[in-house]
This record gives C-alpha cells, structure tokens and sequence, in this order.
C-alpha cells in the first residue's frame, strides 16, 4: 500500500511521549533504517508502537546505490527490517556512501553518465528484488558537478525510473539547494521530472552560505522549511496533485509542537488540493 | 537444591518484587533526568542532513593531523589527575 | 579529456585531504575547491557527532575542542566499517589507551569501555524474564543480553557517575572497580560499581555456574535481588 496523501514526520525518540500519549492525526512517520538495525531495546519497543498507529516509510542511508559496488550484507539488514515492520514505502538516495569496506556517512554526489546509468540501474534492480518490492530514489543535494556528467539530473532519474520501474522521492528543499547551487532554473527541473514516477516528497531546511558568484546552500534540516522552498512546493502541487509529503527535521530538531506546525502547514497546503481534485 | 539457597532465593524474589517500584539503594549509579537525552542519542546516529557549513569540521581535522598535537584536555579531567606511576589511583578530592 | 569511469578512489582521497580532482568543478570552477569542502565537513562533522553522542562522558572529561580534535585522529585511523553508526566506535577505549596526548588520563580507556557498553546494552536483544517461581539453583541460569561485567584498572564506574549531567564531576575515589551495566524493562540503561564478592558471584553466574555453587562464594540475596528486580534471568529462548 504506498504512502496516504497527507503530510508525515521524521520520527525522532525524544518525541515518542508526545506521540503515545497525544496520538497526534499525521498521515505517517519515516525512520532511518540504519538506526533500526541494532537487536532489541527502546529503538524496536518505539518503533512497534508507532507501526501499530500509523503508516510507516522506512528511508535508507547507507545502501551506497550510486557507488562500484552494493554492500550485499547492508543489503539483508534492509531486508531483515523490512520484513519485521512490512512498511508503506521504502526509499534510499541516487547517492554513495561506501568506499571498499568503509563507509563514509555523506550522501556523495555521482557524475550522470551512461556508464554510471547502468550501474545505478543494476544497484535498483538488485535491491528491488532483494527486498521484494518497489524502491523510491531520491534526488540528492549537490554542491559540485562532474566534468563528465552526459545528461542532467532529471533526465537521469527519469530514465533510472523507467528502466527498473523504481519509483522515485522528489525532495523539494534538495531541487531548490541544487539548482540555487547550480544557478539553475528549479522550475524547470520540475518541468523535466517524471512527476507520475513520484511517491513521496520531502521538505526540509537548509543553511545559506556566500560565494564569490552567489550563495552556496547546504541541505543541513537543523531548521524550518524556507519560504522559497514552501513556494516550490506550491508549484509542484500545482502540477502534481496531493502528494504524501515528508517534513524533515534532523538536527536541532525542535520540541513535538513546532514539528507538527510544520507538517501542518503542508498539510493544508495537500488538502487544499484534494478539495480541487474533488471538484474537478 | 539447599534449604538456605531456597530461603535465599525466596527473600530475593520477595525484596524484588518490593523494589520494582522504588529506588533501590543497591544501584547507586542510577542516572538522573539527562539518561533520556544520553539514550536519545543512543538510539539515532544515522541520518541524511548535512553538518553545518564548508569549514570548521573540515579545517579542524588537518589542523590536528600529524604532530601538530598542543592541545591539552580541558574538561573535568582536570580535577582528576593521576600522578605518574601511581598504578592509576586518583587522588582524593575534598568535596 | 578522458575520466575515470568509478570516480570513488579520486574523490575518498580527496575527502581525506588530497586534492580536488579535475573532475569536480562548478559554474564558477574556482570555487570547485570551496564546494567540495562541504563533503569535508559533513563527513567529519557528522562523524565526530556521533563519536561525541556515544561517548559523552570522554568528551566531558577532556573538553568539547579537545574531543572535536582527538575524534578527528580516531576517524582517520578507525573509520567506520558499516553503513550502522551504532556498530562504530567498539575501537576508541582501545585508541584512548595508546594516544599519548592523553598519556596523563590512564582512566578514559575505562570510561570509554563503559560507554560503549551502555550503547550495547542499549540496543542488545530482548529476552522475557523468567518467572520467578521457575528459579532453579541447580541449573545454570540464561542473563539479559544486556548484561555485561566490565573489570576496570581505574575507578572509572565512578568517574562515570560523576562526570553525568548535574554532577561537578568531582569525586573521592581510588583504585580497581568492577562495573555491571545492564538494562532494566523500561529500556533505561544503568551503572553500577560492585564489591569484589558481588562481582565474583555475578561472573561466576555468567560463567554458567549454577545458583548452587555461586552461592558457594558471598550471600546470593543482593545480586539476586537485583537481577529478579530487573528481569536479568531469563527464559529459554523458545518461550
């Protein structure tokens, strides 16, 4: 069953109390696989409780998809977890992580080219099968580009998305922080995404720093969804209809009410547009 | 089994059973209020946010490679020094 | 101009400090360098956070900029192995012992062992309690996975309790400790500095002896009391 057509939070345990004893209305919460890995203790005990309330995307960071190699043994614990809690979504970045046996804990950019193409496309189909099921990519942030890159990033997942039949994560805050990077137009990569291939959208802060040429963003979530970000959002509405929609707040994650404001504001913002569907 | 260890194992489970609910003496290191945030922090070290900024942490870890070491601890170590070859045993402190 | 089609060895040395690649460039290629530097920063930034959330105490005792500085050399000599942050660090009591900065601290070795031990037993596997009338003295018993019995040089248990939140970190204290550290049914994870006989019985009972010959060593009714208290003996693993 994918994900409802409502607004949904980052589960972070500081907030368990709020939730158990409030039962807020939230359409679902997302996890961190990696976090859900260890055997036993609170991490599970929480998890099963929140499972048992409300839907659940399950979103991974360490699969390392855009890198040489899949960590097959990253793999079965995705898989393991998966089974246990059998959640509404699952889905990783175009990204890697994984250099040999280390493992880097950043989300690294890729060049897009043919050759890369068909490996990310190899790494989607292993863990579409691995998993049983449909994987969502997400578009990364990036703050550099490759010399080599043959085709833009839409194009890329497009054809990733049509070649595996993988669906894919539209993160909002990253098309804004990369084409404001980039000095491109955010507009026209939402033009350029497949958007019938989207299952999910993610929303979260950034930080802004200066360059000579203009400023740099950096997608660090320590903050509130930013105003141009919440605009974009509109437009891609716009475009796509209700959408199930991920506020992400990973650092300075603040108290259970302003994280619900949030995910009220988008909220609004999606019923707003099944009123319209409705009508029409 | 013995009749002391089953009059031992009968005063265990009745002393239990009364502590569930409350302190016990016994465990003196009990962690106050902050032991949520400590398992708070236990519980997530994964996440997909980028830290903050181009710089700090990036200049920070080629500043200190190498021999460049002059730091010296600056925390609640320094109410604790162990003297040199005193097998490791703290000096006592005046509270 | 020709690239390299797996541009990962490139860029792993370059996140290590070693130049830029050509590759990697910009719309304004002069700040290729300066952008890239963001990688840099998450990588050791989020890294030294997550060292810095597990081992809180050590960070306490030597200060944030010194911790900050001291993560750094860990992460470039034990990087992690495993997309699972919580499986990294086991390695830093070991490194903190042979770091001659920190040659004048003998203890955080000890502290850091208890630290990590707190995050095992923070996320060990579940097990029901045994029903206490099931308690049998002649059967070795099955402990909580959580339960660990750590042998210290220093007093570091109670190094530990005083460098918590609220505590001045100040304290009287010398010698050898032996700490239990285990996990109660409400998932809090606690600390304790057990006399020698304690510690005795306790190892002899993870040691698989039975209550009958532990028994042999001190009077069973603290211990006993607290490993009932807590849920610490268990059932088979089929129940």
């Amino acid at each position: 069953m994918p994900l409802p057509l409502a607004s949904g939070l980052g589960f972070k345990p500081q907030h368990f109390p709020a939730i158990r004893d409030g039962r807020p209305d939230l359409g679902f919460f997302e996890i961190h696989a990696e976090n859900y890995m260890g055997a036993g203790g609170a991490p599970h005990a929480m998890l099963r409780a929140i499972r048992q309330d409300y839907a659940l995307s399950i979103h991974g960071v360490g699969l390392s998809i855009g890198g040489p190699a899949l960590d097959e043994t990253h793999l079965a614990r995705v898989r393991t977890l998966c089974d246990r809690y059998e959640p509404d979504s699952f889905s990783e970045h175009l990204a890697w992580s994984s250099h040999g046996a280390e493992y880097l804990n950043d989300l690294l950019p890729l060049p897009y080219t043919r050759h890369t193409l068909d490996r990310v496309c190899d790494h989607v189909d292993r863990v579409q099968e691995a998993l049983g099921r449909r994987l969502l990519l997400e578009n990364p942030a990036t703050y550099v580009i490759f010399a080599q890159s043959e085709m833009p990033e839409a194009e890329f997942l497009t054809r990733i998305a049509a070649r595996t039949g993988c669906g894919l994560l539209l993160d909002i805050n990253n098309v804004f922080v990369s084409c404001t990077n980039h000095r491109t137009d955010p507009l026209a990569y939402l033009d350029a995404f497949p958007l019938d291939r989207v299952g999910e959208i993610h929303l979260g802060g950034h930080d802004e720093e200066d360059l000579p040429s203009g400023p740099l963003l950096i997608d660090s979530h320590g903050r509130a969804v930013a105003e141009p970000v919440w605009a974009l959002y509109a437009a891609l509405l716009d475009r796509s209809g209700p959408q199930p929609t991920l506020i992400e707040w990973d650092n300075d994650v603040p108290d259970w009410p302003a994280l619900a404001a949030e995910a009220a504001r988008a909220e609004a913002m999606i019923a707003d547009r099944r009123h319209h569907a409705a009508a029409e | 089994m013995s009749p002391k260890l089953a009059a031992a194992i009968a005063t265990a489970i009745g002393l239990a059973a009364a502590a569930a609910h409350a302190q016990d003496a016994m465990d003196d290191m009990a962690s106050d209020e902050m032991e949520k945030c400590y398992g708070v922090a236990m519980a997530g070290q994964n996440d997909c946010a980028a830290g903050p900024g181009t710089t700090c942490a990036g200049t920070a870890t080629m500043d200190y490679q190498g021999n460049a070491w002059k730091l010296v601890p600056a925390g609640t170590c320094t109410g604790i020094e162990t003297p040199a070859g005193h097998n490791g045993a703290l000096e006592p402190i005046e509270m | 101009m020709l690239q390299p089609s797996d541009i990962t060895p490139d860029v792993r040395a370059a996140l290590a400090g070693g130049p830029v690649p050509g590759f990697i460039t910009a719309r304004h290629p002069a700040e290729a360098e300066r952008r890239f530097a963001v990688y840099r920063n998450n990588i050791a930034h989020s890294l030294r956070e997550a060292l810095a959330r597990r081992f809180p105490v050590i960070r306490r005792l030597v200060g944030a900029g010194f911790f900050g500085a001291m993560a750094a050399e860990f992460i470039a000599r034990h990087p992690p192995r495993s997309p699972v942050l919580q499986e990294w660090g086991g390695d830093f009591p070991h490194f903190l012992g042979l770091f001659a900065p920190v040659a004048t601290l003998p203890y955080l070795g000890d502290v850091a062992r208890i630290e990590w031990a707190r995050g095992q037993a923070y996320h060990a596997a579940d097990a029901r309690p045994l029903p206490p009338e099931r308690l049998d003295g002649s059967e070795p018993l099955r402990l909580h996975p959580s339960l660990q019995l750590l042998l210290l040089n220093h007093p570091a248990a109670s190094i530990w309790q005083a460098n918590q939140p609220g505590r001045d970190g100040r304290l009287r204290a010398t010698g050898a400790e032996t700490a239990l550290i285990w996990r109660r049914p409400d998932f809090e994870v606690r600390v304790a500095s057990l006399a020698p006989l304690e510690a005795g019985f306790i190892a002899a009972l993870m040691g698989g002896r039975t209550l009958e010959t532990a028994t042999l060593l001190t009077d069973p009714v603290p211990m006993l009391t607290l490993l009932l208290r807590d849920g610490l003996i268990c059932g088979a693993e089929d129940e």
